[in-house]
């Protein structure tokens, strides 16, 4: 009816979330038919007995610690997985949403060193650094969890990743994104969870922290990491796999032989998950990223990382799952312009993709170091994300018509109560990081650029820091397990506490 | 010598450059229809071309993959001629035995690969025992093996500790200081290296080859990296 008149249009007042796809529905069908191949053939190296027990119980033909799964089998497993799942704060909120279009961010996990503001140097971290990052990470709203940022230096290596955690639980609120070195250590971190919880059934209900589990690329379950996977399902701890292909190093050169690959190691994963604890919580995610052919790293920061971790989620969702990805990282070794451009675009990108949860904010040189500054630098690129998300939102009546007819041509839009009224939902307004208007030009003082915006960021949002309630009887069940945990490796005195 | 071979030396080079292993095979097959000895086609062919590779490495014209094809096409290169060599009673002048693993607990494997790919590049004998190595088993290698070098890679802090007990294995056998013990990984310094009394440390894989070279007292007459 090409006479309709405009008036006879029913005024939208719906929103588009705004996402970006790089896989067709084909391509999808194909990289996912293709990666049950690869389970059959080359099939998939298993190193943990009871994962071997458990496969070939199931029917999968194990020879030499190779299983090679049939894809009914899979298919199966990939039936019991929760769709969605949530992480509670301790406080018993359902602060992050695993499934479908949401999308947290928390910081990168486990790094080595910090970059030290003052000499612009990594060094080693200390307790105290990882306390200090958690106290930012609690105050920034961008972050929906906290991450086991640091392996502290002045702790034993025996219970490095161990006593992450219990820093982490000791000083914050949020869920936590963390992972476990070895196989005692992550029970001594199940315990601190339940201790945290108010006990094993309580953790298993409202489950606070994920477990980043690592296959090895390509294809292969290392004992330590199946072994992890059967730990954690018991426990109904969720799980989320990082596999990590770099195309061209140890997996297939192209971005889409990469996706199969990745999509083959998290579907042989859920099936050893899920076999041992059917309709346990498990995370389609990773930490996708190219190998770079002359520097001979993994940039964290390049933009075909970027299209894997994308590719890869869309696989995930395509197959009804919780997803996650490492992105919000770059490859300088500074709090630059690489970092800025780098960890910007990589936020937008990931948050268009619709990843669940996305790791990485904080970090520089290619996830060896986390920065401070740059993690509340990162916190404005995430704020532009998720407006950016959030999309074009139209109102009921009219969209310019009405406040048109209040004011004519006269200009006054900020007289207008409309203004008042939405300006804050339609607007995003960044901390002080972000430099906009004259402020800085005026009274001829010196300018100052966004690192040194940063680390005044940084001292501010510290010092509001307010230690979250926790009862004191937790508290000490919390530091009896550390106690234990320490003195086992010598540890004389608790550092961070 | 000299002239007039010129022209096989400089396809032989350019095999190399090529990473084409049946073209450096064919021409080491065609050195001795020329009567070129074998030493010389490595001196003065194959070997020029692993140093033009590894130069250009360095000023990022040649990528990894190239590295890797200029690697098999020199082995390609010495298949043929290392029995010829070997039936005359010369021995091609091997730049050093290096032994290169992963510590104990830890499967991080793509640093220390590269380190041996460039080692290999510069005419080095690397035999890798993979990841996840006991540091008894980095002893027997060096000891079956007769190497003159032990690197270990440490990628988590957890397992640098396990670069300290190679050391102690290698002392324990009595291997030292003849066999040196090198170790590298991102959680590894300097500092570390001196604290574990590692022989030496290297950040990357071309100053690995460099702490090698200088290790071995030669920076060997055929193979040098600038
Ligand atoms: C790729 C990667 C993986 C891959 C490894 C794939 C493979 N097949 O190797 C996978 C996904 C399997 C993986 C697993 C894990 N990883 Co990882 N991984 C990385 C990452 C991103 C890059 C490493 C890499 O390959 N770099 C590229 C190579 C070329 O560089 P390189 O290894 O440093 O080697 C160069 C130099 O160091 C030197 N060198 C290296 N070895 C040697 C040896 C000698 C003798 C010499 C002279 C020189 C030398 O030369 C090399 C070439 O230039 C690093 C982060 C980082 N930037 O280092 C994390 C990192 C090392 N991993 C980390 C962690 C925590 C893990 C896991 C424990 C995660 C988990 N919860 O399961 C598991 C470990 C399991 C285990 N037991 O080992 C942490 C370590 C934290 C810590 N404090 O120890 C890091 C720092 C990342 C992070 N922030 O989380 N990982």
């Amino acid at each position: 009816m090409a006479t309709q008149s405009c008036a006879d249009v029913k005024p939208s007042t719906t929103t588009v979330r705004p996402d970006l796809k790089l896989l067709d529905l084909s391509l999808t069908e194909r990289i996912v038919a293709e990666a049950f191949e690869l389970l059959i053939n080359p099939g998939v190296k298993v190193a943990t007995p009871r994962a071997i027990e458990l496969l070939a119980g199931a029917g999968t033909r194990v020879e030499n610690g190779i299983a090679h799964i049939p894809e009914s089998l899979a298919r199966c497993a990939l039936e019991s997985v929760p769709r969605e799942f949530f992480l509670y704060d301790r406080a018993g909120a359902a602060v992050v949403h695993y499934g479908g279009e949401k999308v947290h961010f928390d910081p990168g996990s486990s790094c080595l060193n910090i970059l030290d503001p003052d000499t612009l140097q990594p060094r080693p971290a200390q307790s105290g650094d990882l306390v200090r990052l958690v106290q930012l990470t609690e105050m920034l709203p961008q972050f929906a969890a906290q991450s086991t940022a640091f392996v502290c230096n002045d702790v034993p290596q025996e219970i490095g990743d161990f006593y992450r955690l219990f820093l982490v639980l000791l000083y914050a609120n949020k869920p936590v994104i963390t992972g476990a070195f070895s196989a005692p250590t992550l029970q001594a971190m199940l315990d601190l969870l339940a201790a945290d919880a108010g006990g094993g059934e309580a953790l298993k209900r409202r489950p606070r922290a994920v477990f980043d589990v690592c296959p090895s690329p390509p294809l292969n379950w290392s004992e330590f990491a199946a072994e992890n996977l059967l730990q954690l399902g018991h426990a109904g701890v969720p799980a989320q796999m990082v596999s990590m292909p770099l195309a061209g190093a140890t997996a297939p050169v192209t971005l889409a032989g990469s996706v199969v690959q990745h999509a083959a190691e998290c579907i042989s994963g859920i099936t050893i998950h899920q076999l041992a604890s059917p309709g346990a919580p498990i995370v389609w995610g990773g930490a996708p990223a190219i190998f770079d052919m002359s520097a001979g790293c993994a940039p964290m920061g390049a933009i075909e990382t970027v299209m894997l971790n994308m590719a890869c989620t869309q696989v995930g969702k395509y197959l009804g799952l919780p997803t996650h990805g490492y992105l919000v990282a770059t490859d300088s070794k500074l709090v630059d312009a690489q970092a800025g451009l780098e960890s910007g675009i990589s936020a937008v990108l990931g948050a268009l993709a619709g990843i669940n949860m996305i790791s990485g904010a904080g970090m520089l040189d290619s996830l060896a170091c986390h920065s401070l500054e740059k993690l509340v630098i990162d916190a404005e690129a995430i704020s532009y994300a998720q407006r950016l998300v959030r999309g074009v939102e139209a109102g009921q009546e009219t969209l310019a018509a009405s406040a048109f007819a209040q004011i004519g041509l006269s200009g006054e839009f900020l007289r207008l109560k409309e203004t008042r009224a939405l300006f804050r939902s339609e607007q995003y307004f960044p901390s002080s990081v972000i430099q906009r208007g004259s402020e800085a030009r005026a009274d001829g003082q010196p300018l100052c650029d966004t690192f040194s915006r940063a680390r005044t960021r940084v001292q501010e949002v510290l010092t509001s820091y307010k230690r979250p309630a926790m009862s004191l009887e937790r508290e000490k069940s919390l530091l009896e397990i550390a106690r234990r945990e320490g003195a086992r490796v010598g540890l004389q005195h608790l550092p961070g506490v | 010598m000299g002239c007039v071979h010129e022209e096989t030396f400089r396809a032989m080079r350019q095999s190399i450059i090529d990473g084409a292993p049946e073209a450096a095979a064919t021409l080491a097959q065609k050195s001795f229809v020329l009567g070129i000895a074998p030493l010389e086609a490595i001196d003065q062919g194959f070997v020029p071309g692993m140093n033009d590779v590894g130069e250009q490495f360095t000023l990022r014209t040649v990528f990894l993959p190239d590295m890797m094809a200029a690697a098999e096409a020199m082995k390609a290169a010495m298949n043929v001629l290392e029995p010829v060599l070997k039936q005359q009673g010369t021995e091609r002048p091997c730049a050093g035995k290096v032994i290169l693993g992963t510590a104990k607990g830890d499967i991080h494997e793509i640093g220390k690969t590269l380190v041996g790919t460039l080692l290999t590049a510069h005419g080095f004998q690397v035999h890798d025992l993979g990841v996840d190595v006991p540091s008894d088993h980095f002893a027997a290698a060096a000891a079956d093996l007769a190497a003159d070098i032990v690197g270990v890679s440490a990628l988590l802090t957890t397992t640098m500790r396990g670069q300290k007990a190679v050391v102690e294995a290698i002392e324990h056998a009595g291997l030292r200081p003849r066999v040196k013990v090198i170790v590298g990984g991102a959680p590894v310094t300097r500092r570390w290296a001196e604290e574990i009394r590692a022989d030496g440390y290297a950040k990357d894989a071309m100053r690995a080859v460099a702490l090698v070279q200088g290790l071995m007292g030669s920076h060997s007459d055929t193979i040098r990296v600038s």
